[in-house]
């Protein structure tokens, strides 16, 4: 055994042991580069998908129906704002800026929730959306609490206690829909039917499919699996969506007795592959809005540091 | 010669954040360590120290409290209590 090999080995193992005992790692300590890219790639992938996701919900701030409707739902977009923001600085302690996520971003090498590239099309959209979506990414938030690296856990515990009212307002839209006209009815059932396959694929691919998902698991940077988080979401949301009345668009999903859990059917993936690889119905409109927004706010960039300059020459 | 105060942090276990816990004044940010090694951390305390110069912090000023944060005093909404949901519908 060579030293070259010691000096290699050796800090990893005590990495691992670490991260085996529960113990968190902080920015200062040493980490295998390869635990550190995946992170860099988890948690800007996250906060992308907050930023991102402001704009399917944003699309209806003007049209709320009511003002106290209204209120709500810019909180709730300005909430996901700061999720964003508070996941870019806990990757940002692991040495990679700002502007080279949002670069990332923009030339697409950097992905974000494809959940956010359907288009919300009618007010029920906005109820679903905060019930499924937000319970769905609150399922996978509340095993993040516990992921090895200490930045992300405290911002994931600072999202989780934000997020509750986030589907609590959505299941709130959708009761008075739910038990409405048959219009309004109609309505939920038709948002309902859209957005529940594209919740399921928020998961990520099965397990036996997922890239990084083992080593992800080894160094608990992920908490749960794939599906695991999957089959959690439809065991706490069939009871609720029965409350409703909603229909459920799958003819398979069924209790299994022996599982405990619920059966369900096939995920499309090659919808899911097409959203991904950027050709979902909204995939352009999304990156070029943000794209356009952060050109348009360069002027505001720009006087600040003039303004900084004047103070500093002063 | 006055020394610069400066503000110390300490995290008491991994996984937690650093929590203020005093001032003290040292040449440096390196004897600043030191002094806070012994001043705040005597009985184990600590894992990890930060310490900022005091002048380098900006921060609100508590008189100002009600404007500063009255932006948040009139959303109830943004708590998930404001929200009525049956008792039977669990895990919301
Ligand atoms: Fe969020
Ligand atoms: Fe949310």
């Amino acid at each position: 055994m060579t030293d070259d090999h010691l000096s290699n080995t050796e800090p990893e193992a005590a990495f691992q042991e670490r991260v085996d005992n529960e113990i968190k790692i902080e920015p200062k300590d040493w980490m295998p580069e390869g635990y550190r890219r995946n992170l860099i790639r988890q948690i800007s992938q996250h906060a992308h998908s907050e930023v991102i996701g402001m704009q399917p919900e944003g699309n209806w701030i003007t049209r709320a129906p009511t003002l106290k409707r209204k209120m709500i739902l810019l909180a709730k977009v300005q909430d996901e704002a700061g999720h964003g923001l508070y996941l870019y600085s806990a990757a940002e302690t692991l040495g990679v800026t700002r502007e080279d996520m949002i670069g990332a971003l923009h030339e697409g090498h950097a992905k974000y929730a494809s959940i956010f590239n359907y288009p919300t099309l009618t007010w029920a959209d906005v109820g679903v959306i905060g019930w499924l979506v937000d319970s769905a990414a609150i399922v996978n938030q509340i095993s993040l609490q516990r992921t090895s690296y200490g930045p992300y856990s405290r911002a994931m515990i600072r999202i989780c206690k934000e997020e509750s009212f986030h589907q609590r307002q959505g299941f709130e839209i959708l009761m008075p829909l739910a038990s409405g006209s048959l219009e309004q009815k109609a309505m939920a059932q038709d948002a309902m039917n859209r957005w529940w396959w594209p919740t399921l694929m928020m998961f990520g691919p099965h397990d036996s499919e997922s890239v990084h998902g083992a080593k992800s698991m080894q160094w608990k940077i992920k908490r749960k699996s794939n599906d695991e988080l999957r089959q959690d979401f439809i065991d706490q949301t069939v009871p609720q969506a029965e409350y409703l009345g909603l229909a459920i668009p799958d003819p398979d999903l069924k209790w299994n007795e022996e599982r405990g859990h619920y059966d369900f059917g096939e995920i499309d993936w090659d919808e899911f592959r097409t959203v991904v690889s950027g050709n979902g119905l909204c995939n352009r409109e999304r990156l070029e809005r943000h794209s356009r927004a952060h050109r348009e706010g360069e002027w505001v960039r720009e006087a600040m540091r003039a303004c900084e300059e004047k103070k500093r020459t002063a | 010669m006055k020394l610069p105060l400066y503000e110390v942090f300490v995290r008491s276990k991994r996984g937690l954040d650093h929590k203020h816990v005093g001032s003290l004044h040292a040449k440096d940010g390196a004897q600043a360590l030191k002094f806070a090694r012994d001043c705040y951390t005597r009985r184990g305390e600590g894992l990890s120290i930060w310490v900022v110069r005091s002048s380098d912090i900006v921060a609100s000023q508590e008189e100002d409290a009600a404007s500063f944060f009255d932006p948040s005093d009139d959303k109830p909404y943004r708590h998930a209590t404001f929200y009525r949901i049956p008792p039977e519908v669990k895990n919301l």
